[in-house]
């Protein structure tokens, strides 16, 4: 029977089943729990590409698939915000929507992927020793920057205070893209929580200093990461914190490797991935 | 937070019927309102608006979640541009409560979603793509979208699902049009999660100048 043909009980009932697999209390956690760690520290022979980005800036480069980006929060710095574009189609992009609603969760950590608009795995989280990554809030634009620390930005001020969607049109300018192409970002060590009724809050005891995540790239990627506080973190004064990135090889994907495997829509994901680079 | 409108449908200046499953589109006018109605209850309508004199700028859920400090569109929301700047308010909701972190089907999507075998059925996407194109835009210009009458909770830990639509037959909501905007509709063919009642119906566009 095709799916075309299925009646609203069918369908209901298959739905079910799929979200109480997809929620089942325990067990992807179990298998998070079951997962093996990455180093703290990467061997100097597995590192490919290392460099700070300092506190403000935006950081470009292509990654090819299997090699994995390290994103060193060194001093605990409110958000570092991610771009991810398929570097042979950039027209295939990250998408946060489907990204949390295809994993059933907004809490984008160790063991889940960042999927692409079309349906494909483009990173996966390897490692993450913070927990805390935001797909619902974005990142920060000269307006936000302007509520939350007053009115200097890049466009108007002597000492620029940058953000985040003007960094991400520069960066794409200079890729041969245009603001089209900035989407919603990942932003990583952003602790935004959705409480009661859907209202969000900023969780201040979630960063800590030398936190890291570990991206690895699924696909040939072109990725810009923009170093500027997200839009919800706590106001006051600009004062983001550089970043370290280093661009490592973690070795070859084990078979039982638990981004790929930890979900029964992973597997698909990985289904729609691997045929690009048979 | 549920709020009527009073506007009445007999002083409209347009009115279109969306058929389901169908893509739809029109301009509105900074000062007219827009009103969606849910004609038969529980029917996603995924929308999209862009600025009419630059379609660069669009709808962007990110900077609308940041800015209200709230996951969910009701009476009150602006919805914001990729600028930050405001695009329409919303004025009036009869729901009290839509998506826009959800956003849109696709054919790809659903294979990850739902298996393989959904593959071939209609999806928003290509709703999106197919009107979008009547303005000279693409794949890249389809961002996430608002999804109204789209009942997805997330909860403190993460959890977020589609569940069963809360909008009663009649249901609407509008909104204010603060600049000239395209409004991009697709009224979702989706029939394998609860968004749609697993029966996409009709919807109703409505514009008071």
């Amino acid at each position: 029977m095709t799916a075309e043909t299925e009646s609203i009980d069918e369908l209901k009932a298959r739905y079910a089943a799929l979200k109480e697999t997809g929620q089942k209390e325990g067990e992807f956690e179990a298998k998070l729990a079951a997962a093996p760690t990455a180093p703290d520290t990467i061997p100097e022979d597995k590192i490919l590409k290392q460099d700070v980005v300092p506190g403000g800036w935006y950081w470009t480069t292509n990654i090819k698939r299997g090699q994995t980006l390290r994103i060193v929060n060194t001093e605990a710095t409110p958000g570092i915000a991610l771009q991810v574009w398929n570097r042979h189609d950039p027209s295939e992009r990250l998408n946060t929507a489907d990204t949390i609603k295809v994993q059933w969760t907004a809490r984008i950590g160790k063991g889940r992927v960042l999927l692409s608009d079309m349906g494909r795995a483009m990173m996966a989280i390897t490692e993450d020793t913070c927990g805390y990554h935001d797909c619902v809030a974005g990142h920060s634009t000269a307006i936000t920057n302007e509520k939350n620390y007053g009115p200097s930005t890049l466009r108007n001020s002597p000492m620029p205070v940058r953000n985040s969607r003007d960094n991400f049109q520069i960066a794409a300018a200079k890729l041969g893209l245009s603001k089209r192409d900035v989407h919603q970002s990942f932003c990583a060590f952003a602790p935004v929580i959705t409480g009661e009724e859907g209202k969000l809050h900023w969780q201040d005891d979630a960063l800590q200093p030398g936190a890291f995540i570990d991206l690895r790239s699924e696909m040939d990627l072109t990725i810009c990461l923009s170093n500027c506080p997200h839009p919800m973190a706590p106001g006051g004064s600009y004062e983001p914190q550089p970043v370290a990135v280093i661009l490592w090889d973690a070795g070859p994907v084990a078979a039982d490797d638990l981004c790929r495997n930890g979900t029964a829509e992973a597997i698909r994901a990985y289904e729609n991935t691997d045929p690009l680079f048979d | 937070m549920t709020t009527l409108s009073n506007l009445k449908p007999e002083d409209a200046s347009k009115s279109f019927p969306v058929a389901a499953n169908s893509p739809f589109s029109t301009i509105v006018k900074k000062g007219q309102t827009i009103r969606i109605v849910d004609s038969f209850g529980q029917q996603a309508v995924d929308t999209l608006f862009y600025n009419a004199e630059d379609t660069d700028e669009r709808y962007s859920a990110h900077d609308t979640v940041a800015a209200q400090g709230a996951a969910y569109i009701t009476t009150g929301s602006e919805i914001l541009s990729n600028e930050g700047r405001v695009m329409l308010t919303v004025t009036a909701d009869t729901v009290g409560y839509h998506d826009t972190s959800a956003g849109a089907c696709s054919v790809e999507s659903n294979t990850v979603r739902f298996g393989h075998h959904t593959r071939f059925m209609h999806a928003c996407r290509e709703n999106f793509v197919l009107e979008g194109g009547k303005y000279g835009m693409d794949k890249r210009d389809i961002v996430p979208n608002i999804n109204f009458f789209m009942n997805v909770p997330i909860e403190p830990d993460g959890n977020l699902a589609i569940v069963d639509g809360l909008s009663e037959p009649g249901n609407y909501v509008e909104l204010k049009a603060e600049m000239d905007v395209i409004c991009l509709i697709s009224n979702c063919p989706q029939v394998n999660n609860p968004c749609n009642g697993f029966n996409p119906t009709p919807v109703e566009i409505l514009i008071w100048d």
